[in-house]
């Protein structure tokens, strides 16, 4: 997943366009079995063995490994860990797309560049770095040793790398919409009298909600799916420092199959809970879009045409 | 209730937008900001908005300095070219924004709303979203929008660009109309000179970040302060010509000049504007020779073009339809020439019309 950009909300327009079909049938069939044939290998068969491990010992065993009690500790910090990086990281990213999307400042280029790092730089390099800073022998480990406070291989040093490797999605997606969208209404909602708070609350956040929603829920799954970086800080302490996925490596190394799969199907069920979100968010996003580009003119005053707006014509549309 | 502007400049990088541009704006009237893109109309409409702070110079109005206001502070109205409606609240939302970020009671609030959409004739649409409005509308609901706390300026940013042009004939006059009945101090700001010369009180010609003219609509047209004047506001034929003695020669033609003191004989350049151009058959005195070249007919002109002895170049005339009729034009006919009028400039500066 490091690497691969989240999807993007804008310039979506173009799926809708009437395809031209030129290709032969038989290259259009062949191209389908490619891809049905791949998508089958790759991530139908793997799913079908998770899940088929998961209750191969049957139920009662799989109902064990999930409400083991090291099981549950695993699912707490999981969710604990996500409940502090991500509004961490919704803050962050909307900050930095506003900077960057509003204006023109030396050292744009490279805070857009530095956003992208954590896509860029593998996963334990990440972890590595925090236990440099305030690790033991890291250059902070003294002064948190003095003072008591323990970072490395406990929660504050999970949600500090899990921070470092999610926060670009957030400020990934909103960056294209609010330049799409330009700081026009902003500033007219200025002249007409509203303070920051009020034009960012009335104005700014209706504008970029789907795109930060979109944002939101794809930094949510790899907060919770993060392995690497997680694994480097947390120490792997059962019952204590353990996320769920390093929960289902320990359980896997200790050749319990079926307990680790069981596990392992709860984050699949957070995959499929992303994606459909995800698809929910999308479907409304278009649709605010569609009501912009085709809602039905108003009935023209006497000697005004209306001029053409719309860009699609759909029967019978009603707001 | 004057606005003042001294002095103000204005750079973005080593582009300079503003250049030491001051001019005075009535109270109460309706002024337009004429000029080509470029030529910072718009910055400066920007800066009366305070969406820009001048490099220096200053801006007051009613003697406070606007410069240190923010443009949260300064209760005036802005229109956008592109409306920039908020689309995701309904007409009456957008309308009441104003109001509401001011924390007003909601009964006013309502009764204000209800009022602007009157004005704007637009009754029973309040619920509607921008996007379900034609262009014309939503500019109109843009300028209620600007004008629902009662701003103490109303500035508008060619807000009549992005319409087509039957619509933008309309709502030019509904615009004047709107002034004349609330009587906002208002200024806008267009490219197209017939538009600022049926709606404007006042002009402000502008060029390369330069004042190049104040003054009436009728009074700038006729007596054109520069080269840029001149041409920015339509058709004209454009002839070298010399200045000596008091009067202007080009070709055999000479015009009187009221020559700078004691300049010679000097370069300068003639001003003619087609329709200023007369043909007939049958020469007066001061009349010259000329040959027709050329015939166009545009509609309920007809276009002459010209040559003149002496003169380099084509000279061109407009005459109306019926008078081209009578003259029975043809191309290669000899021609008299007169002049009802022509503006004389030397040096940039004009000494002669």
């Amino acid at each position: 997943m490091a690497g691969a950009g989240p999807g993007r909300l804008v310039g979506r327009k173009a799926a809708r366009a009437p395809q031209v079909r030129t290709e032969p049938l038989a290259v259009r069939l062949a191209l389908i079995a490619v891809a049905t044939l791949f998508l089958g290998l790759f991530v139908i068969l793997p799913i079908a063995a998770v899940l088929h491990q998961a209750f191969s010992k049957g139920w009662d065993v799989y109902l064990a490994a999930v409400q083991d009690p090291a099981a549950r500790a695993a699912i707490e910090l999981t969710v604990t860990v996500a409940l502090i990086a991500v509004p961490l990281n919704l803050v962050f990213g909307v900050a930095a797309s506003w900077a960057i999307a509003r204006f023109r400042f030396p050292g744009r280029a490279l805070l857009l560049t530095l956003i992208d790092l954590p896509f860029a730089v593998s996963p334990v390099i990440s972890g590595m770095v925090f236990v440099l800073l305030f690790g033991a022998h890291g250059v902070l480990g003294p002064f948190l040793a003095e003072h008591d406070i323990k970072v490395i291989f406990a929660l504050p040093g999970i949600v500090l790398a899990t921070i470092f490797v999610t926060f670009p999605f957030v400020a990934r997606e909103l960056i294209p919409v609010m330049e799409a969208q330009g700081a026009e209404e902003e500033e007219a909602a200025i002249v007409l009298g509203a303070s920051g708070w009020q034009m960012f609350w009335w104005v700014t956040l209706p504008k970029i909600k789907w795109g930060l929603l979109y944002g939101v829920i794809l930094c949510n799954a790899r907060a919770m799916g993060e392995f690497g970086a997680v694994s480097v800080v947390s120490g792997h302490i059962r019952g204590r420092t353990n996320t769920m996925p390093l929960h289902v490596e320990i359980l896997y190394n200790e050749y319990n199959y079926a307990a680790a799969f069981a596990v392992a199907s709860l984050l699949l069920l957070l995959a499929f809970a992303t994606l459909g979100a995800k698809r929910l968010v999308e479907h409304r996003a278009r649709q605010a879009e569609l009501a912009v580009a085709i809602a039905p003119a108003a009935p023209a005053t006497p000697g005004e045409p209306t001029p053409p707006t719309a860009t699609l014509v759909l029967p019978e549309t009603t707001p | 209730m004057t606005i003042t502007v001294e002095h103000v400049r204005k750079r973005f990088g080593s582009f300079v937008a503003l250049d030491d541009v001051s001019v005075e704006i009535p109270g109460g009237e309706l002024v337009a900001l004429l000029g080509p893109s470029g030529s910072g109309k718009t910055t400066l409409l920007r800066i009366l908005a305070g969406l820009e702070s001048p490099d220096s110079g200053e801006v007051r109005h009613d003697g406070n300095d606007l410069v240190r206001q923010s443009a949260r502070d300064r209760n005036v109205g802005l229109v956008f070219q592109h409306y920039a409606l908020f689309r995701h609240l309904t007409v009456a939302e957008n309308i009441a924004f104003a109001l509401r970020v001011r924390h007003r009671p909601r009964a006013e609030i309502d009764a204000r709303v209800g009022e602007l959409l009157h004005l704007i004739q637009l009754d029973g649409l309040g619920h509607r979203l921008p996007s379900q409005l034609s262009g014309g509308q939503r500019q109109r609901v843009a300028l209620a929008r600007a004008l629902a706390a009662a701003p103490r300026i109303l500035l508008l940013d060619e807000p009549f660009g992005a319409l087509d042009a039957q619509v933008r004939q309309e709502l030019r006059r509904w615009l004047r109309r709107l002034h004349d009945e609330i009587h906002v101090t208002t200024v806008f700001v267009t490219h197209d000179q017939e538009e600022a010369f049926e709606v404007a009180d006042r002009v402000v010609v502008m060029n390369h970040g330069k004042v190049e003219q104040v003054g009436p609509p009728q009074h700038v047209f006729e007596h054109p302060a520069s080269d840029f004047v001149i041409r920015f506001l339509g058709q004209v034929n454009v002839l070298p010509a010399r200045v000596a003695g008091g009067r202007a020669h080009f070709g055999e033609v000479a015009l009187d000049a009221a020559a700078p003191a004691g300049a010679a004989d000097q370069p300068a350049r003639v001003y003619i504007r087609p329709h200023e151009v007369e043909l007939t058959r049958v020469p007066r005195p001061v009349d010259v020779a000329a040959t027709v070249v050329r015939l166009a007919p545009l509609g309920s002109v007809v276009r002459v073009e010209v040559a003149v002895d002496g003169v380099e170049g084509p000279v061109h005339a407009e005459l109306d339809g019926r008078r081209a009729d009578a003259l029975g034009l043809r191309p290669g006919d000899a021609i008299w020439l007169s002049l009802r009028r022509a503006r004389v400039i030397v040096d940039g500066e004009r000494v002669a019309a």
